[in-house]
């Protein structure tokens, strides 16, 4: 056992159902108790989805404990089969359903029998995978199935597109920026001539999934989601992929490179031979990305030497911390991972950018190492930026897991050259305003904190009672100055002069007739 | 729709959403002061408290998880050793006057023995260890308060008649906030037969409101269970009689009762100037007291909805059903000239809540409009479907369905902020139907826009 507060990534179903609600028609039931659908709680108000969320659970309640799920579980299956026709539906196991111990292969395997739908059960488990593993997994797991149901219908495609095509993998519905970074991605390879075989799982459709080798190869943006996938594609038809991830401009540039290799490797079958994307880079990378030029422009000079600290998923936290210090000449101090899975390879990238190099899960360890180094900025996750407001140092968030705020409706791509300029503005908006901020310190230019002069009038004819006092302290900060106001209103026409708390609650009940 | 005489029944499958009842640390540790709770769960508990909660998990809060590894779930570590270690933690940094462990589905399965740790730790370690099964094999989101309460109840102190005034006087003088703000009311001496206990949590402005008001029947509330702190809870006992101000504490109310032999009141819930009045009136029955000037109290608060009660009447509305609130708020509706269609309900106690159901009878009939069909355990699925033939104004639905029905037309309000406003008393009131109304008043401004279908998918899910 161990007493935490708070967790970076989520528990393993979490992964699952984040994969299978990306796709279109694909339904997961949960074997778990009441209240364990809150994934469609986040997924209705942290994206503002539209439709309804296609998980339901098949509750595990008292009777379950006593004499197992028995037909409920294929019940549920079947039911959910008849009422929408998905194309696949996924039990998906929880920490519950780990510990009881059920067959659900075998619930899964009865079920098939009746269901027009497919029925596949998430191979994962709550107590070695987190959400992000899960994630990996349940992807390759879907795709695998659907590879080999259309190997054994002889319905395999295997002939390469004519033009060259790649497979965006791991982008996913409550992935940090994920949409905009897909568009950002499809936009880039557009401007490079490659169409875009799919796109999984985000929208994609299982029917479809057959045709993922048609591609020349795959690119998967993260690291944390899609791996499997692209390793499943790369043995079974010798596709190869790019893991690079196109964050930052030395690094887009790197991608593009290998996207060149990759597609000159088959020229022979390009109409107009090889391809070379140098002059595209370059004029990218000077002109229509503003970063290359912010880096060099004396704004940023302020900033150099400046000492951040980097936290979150492995992706996002590598490729910031190079962006801060090969992009920008910002001093990172300390860079740091929650992937603990990732840690080797994360080490590797980071590895002589930054004085240390932090793997952890335990936020409170994060906190400690801000807290003494005492950074100008930090970049990091939700919990970093409050770590920040603790401690009086701006933060830009910059992975998972985050709030409603960082899911934006305007375009903010981190991927690709319109993600530079976003993480150009991100990082220096934190700068500055950590300087202005120093600065009125430094020369006292902050007003007094406590806003007094709000009242009505200043004159002092009313009495407040200790209790009242009391009472109005209780009330929460933001509404105290409102109700502070409309009591003396109320006791000012009633000629009080002693309020009380029931002149409180009386004026609130007056006010409001 | 189909007039029926008397209020029907229903049962469906159960496959509802709602909060995990642990979510209920979130408003008592708030309340209680001095308490921490530790629950007993896994990832997945500390997941959904994580998110559920917010911004308040930034704020040091007094709330923590004992997260089981694969370790504890396979008995390879002693359980007792590892709550005694972490429990220890937690009284080294931050030294409570009790510790609530909530037990979780994780606990339930393995069967560990919390109640059977806990008299252990708790004699080893100096500090009161209350349980509480909080469970979602067994309980819905506000029922999670009615497990603590329940199990609260055994630790308050044995009412005792002839060391009755020498321990008024102590609940007096704490922080119960009635001592001063209340004289004025409280002009006749009070007599010995009133000792009231109210039970559930309300934020402590609310407490402090409902207090007057009986008070202004000369009737004192000698304690709150839960009180501000835990080293305050009321004495229990026989002769003390007690009455819930929430619908869903039926636990709490029959552990009130059998173990504690308190004589309890049951009454509607003071949700509401009807359900107010009808709560004061229930308990000066019970002490023998002439009510006086409520009627022109409860007149005087529906003078003051008039502008809302406008925008309402004749609406009709559709309660999904997720926290028990939804009788005693439906009730209320009805009275301001709503048409309720269905009232869903996770869980519904008829003896607990008779006063209430009868009241909302009433108030039908009072009304002049159709008895709606209570569904417990709804089935959102079915639910979808008849809401989609009804068609009705508004929904008082959770958080998973708010935005796809909104995206589909229909106006909703998702029902968990009932459980954290302030909505009981004459005061609040208002808070009420500002919350129902909220959507009404925003899809006026909408309304004309046209935009009000916003979704591609066929409109039944």
């Amino acid at each position: 056992m161990k007493l935490a507060y708070w967790m970076y990534a989520g528990p393993a179903h979490i992964g699952t159902l984040r994969v299978a609600s990306s796709f279109r028609n694909v339904h997961a039931i949960m074997h778990a108790p009441l209240g364990d659908d809150y994934f469609n709680v986040m997924r209705s108000m942290l994206e503002r989805e539209r439709d309804f969320t296609p998980v339901t659970a098949s509750i595990v309640d008292r009777h379950v404990l006593a004499r197992g799920s028995q037909e409920k579980v294929i019940n549920n299956i079947n039911r959910k089969d008849e009422e929408q026709r998905p194309d696949p539906i996924v039990l998906t196991p929880t920490c519950t359903s780990s510990i009881l111990q059920e067959d659900l292969q075998n619930f899964v395997d009865r079920a098939s029998i009746h269901s027009a739908s497919d029925v596949i059960l998430a191979d994962v488990n709550h107590y070695r995978v987190n959400e992000l593993q899960a994630a990996d997994r349940t992807l390759e797991q879907i795709v695998r199935h659907c590879l080999d149901k259309a190997r054994k219908q002889n319905r395999l495609d295997r002939s390469v597109t004519d033009k060259p095509s790649v497979n965006i993998i791991g982008t996913s519905t409550l992935g940090f920026h994920n949409q905009h970074d897909c568009r950002e991605l499809k936009r880039l390879l557009q401007d490079s001539g490659i169409l875009v075989n799919q796109v999984v799982p985000e929208g994609g459709s299982l029917k479809d999934l057959k045709y993922l080798p048609r591609a020349w190869f795959n690119i998967v943006p993260y690291r944390e989601v899609g791996l499997m996938t692209a390793i499943l594609l790369e043995k079974e038809f010798g596709m190869p992929y790019i893991s690079t991830t196109p964050m930052g401009i030395l690094d887009t540039s790197n991608f593009i490179g290998q996207i060149e290799k990759y597609i000159n490797a088959w020229s022979f079958l390009l109409s107009r031979g090889e391809v070379h994307y140098k002059s595209y880079i370059e004029n990218q990378t000077k002109f229509v990305s503003q970063a290359a030029w912010f880096s060099r422009s004396i704004d940023c000079q302020n900033s150099a030497g400046k000492e951040a600290v980097v936290f979150g998923d492995a992706t996002h936290a590598a490729s910031i911390t190079k962006i801060l210090v090969k992009e920008m000449g910002i001093h990172v101090s300390c860079s740091g991972t929650y992937c603990k899975h990732d840690m080797k390879r994360f080490s590797d990238q980071v590895r002589g950018l930054c004085d240390e190099i932090l793997i952890t899960e335990d936020h409170t360890e994060v906190g400690d190492t801000i807290a003494c180094i005492e950074p100008f900025a930090i970049f990091g996750t939700q919990m970093e930026r409050h770590i920040g407001k603790r401690l009086d140092i701006p933060c830009g968030v910059i992975s998972s897991p985050v709030h409603i705020q960082n899911f934006p409706l305007g375009y903010r791509p981190f991927l690709g050259y319109e993600g530079t300029n976003q993480i150009a503005d991100l990082v220096y908006n934190s700068f500055t305003l950590g300087m202005e901020d120093h600065l009125l310190d430094v020369f006292g230019g902050h007003d007094t904190k406590e806003v007094i002069t709000k009242l009505l009038s200043t004159d002092n004819d009313l009495d407040w009672t200790v209790e009242s006092q009391l009472e109005l302290n209780k009330i929460p900060g933001f509404v105290r100055g409102k109700v502070k106001r409309n009591t003396e209103i109320f006791a000012r026409q009633n000629n009080i002069t002693d309020i009380t708390v029931n002149v409180m609650y009386a004026a609130k009940e007056k006010l409001s007739e | 729709m189909k007039t029926l005489e008397t209020l029907t029944f229903e049962c469906e499958t159960g496959n509802y959403h709602t909060f995990c009842p642990i979510s209920c640390v979130a408003w008592l540790y708030q309340k209680i002061e001095d308490s921490f709770f530790l629950v007993v769960g896994t990832k997945t508990c500390g997941y959904f408290l994580q998110n559920a909660l917010g911004v308040t998990i930034f704020a040091e809060p007094r709330y923590a998880m004992a997260e089981s590894e694969e370790g504890d779930i396979s008995a390879q570590l002693n359980d007792q050793e590892e709550l005694g270690r972490i429990c220890l933690q937690i009284k080294r940094d931050r030294n409570p006057s009790v510790i609530i462990w909530i037990g979780t589905c994780t606990t339930e399965i393995i069967k560990m023995d919390l109640e059977g740790i806990g008299p252990k730790l708790e004699k080893d370690l100096g500090i009161p260890i209350i349980v509480a099964r909080a469970n979602g094999l067994d309980y819905a989101f506000t029922q999670g308060e009615d497990t603590v309460l329940a199990a609260m109840t055994h630790r308050c102190p044995e009412y005792n008649v002839l060391k009755h005034k020498q321990e008024k006087d102590l609940v007096r003088g704490l922080g119960v906030n009635l001592a001063k703000t209340t004289v004025s009311y409280s002009n006749k001496q009070e007599s010995d037969d009133c000792i009231l206990v109210l039970f559930g949590s309300l934020p402590s402005t609310v407490a402090s409101q409902l207090n007057p008001e009986l008070e202004r029947q000369s009737i004192r509330v000698s304690g709150w269970l839960p009180s501000q702190r835990y080293t305050e809870l009321p004495p229990l006992g026989k002769g003390v009689y007690v009455c819930g101000i929430n619908p869903f504490l039926s636990r709490t109310a029959t552990t009130l009762m059998r173990r504690r032999k308190c004589q309890l009141i049951g009454a509607p819930f003071p949700i509401g100037p009807d359900g107010t009045r009808a709560w004061i009136e229930k308990i000066c029955s019970v002490f023998n007291r002439k009510p006086h000037g409520l009627e022109e109290r409860e007149n005087q608060i529906w003078i003051g909805l008039k502008d809302y009660i406008g925008i309402v009447t004749g609406r009709s509305i559709f309660f999904m059903g997720d926290n028990l609130l939804e009788i005693s708020i439906a009730r209320f509706l009805i009275r301001c000239g709503m048409i309720v269609y269905e009232i869903g309900i996770p869980y519904m106690d008829k003896r607990y809540q008779a006063a209430e159901l009868s009241l909302l009878r009433d108030t039908c009939i009072k009304m002049n409009t159709p008895m709606p069909r209570i569904v417990e355990k709804p089935d959102n699925y079915n639910q979808m479907q008849r809401m989609h033939e009804l068609k009705p104004d508004l929904a008082i639905t959770g958080m998973a369905h708010a935005n796809p029905l909104e995206a589909r037309g229909i106006d909703t309000k998702w029902s968990v902020e009932f459980t954290f406003a302030q909505i009981h008393g004459f005061t609040n009131a208002r808070d009420v139907l500002e919350l129902v109304t909220r959507p009404l008043r925003r899809n006026t401004d909408l309304g004309c826009l046209g935009w009000n279908n916003l979704s591609k998918q066929a409109i039944a899910i």
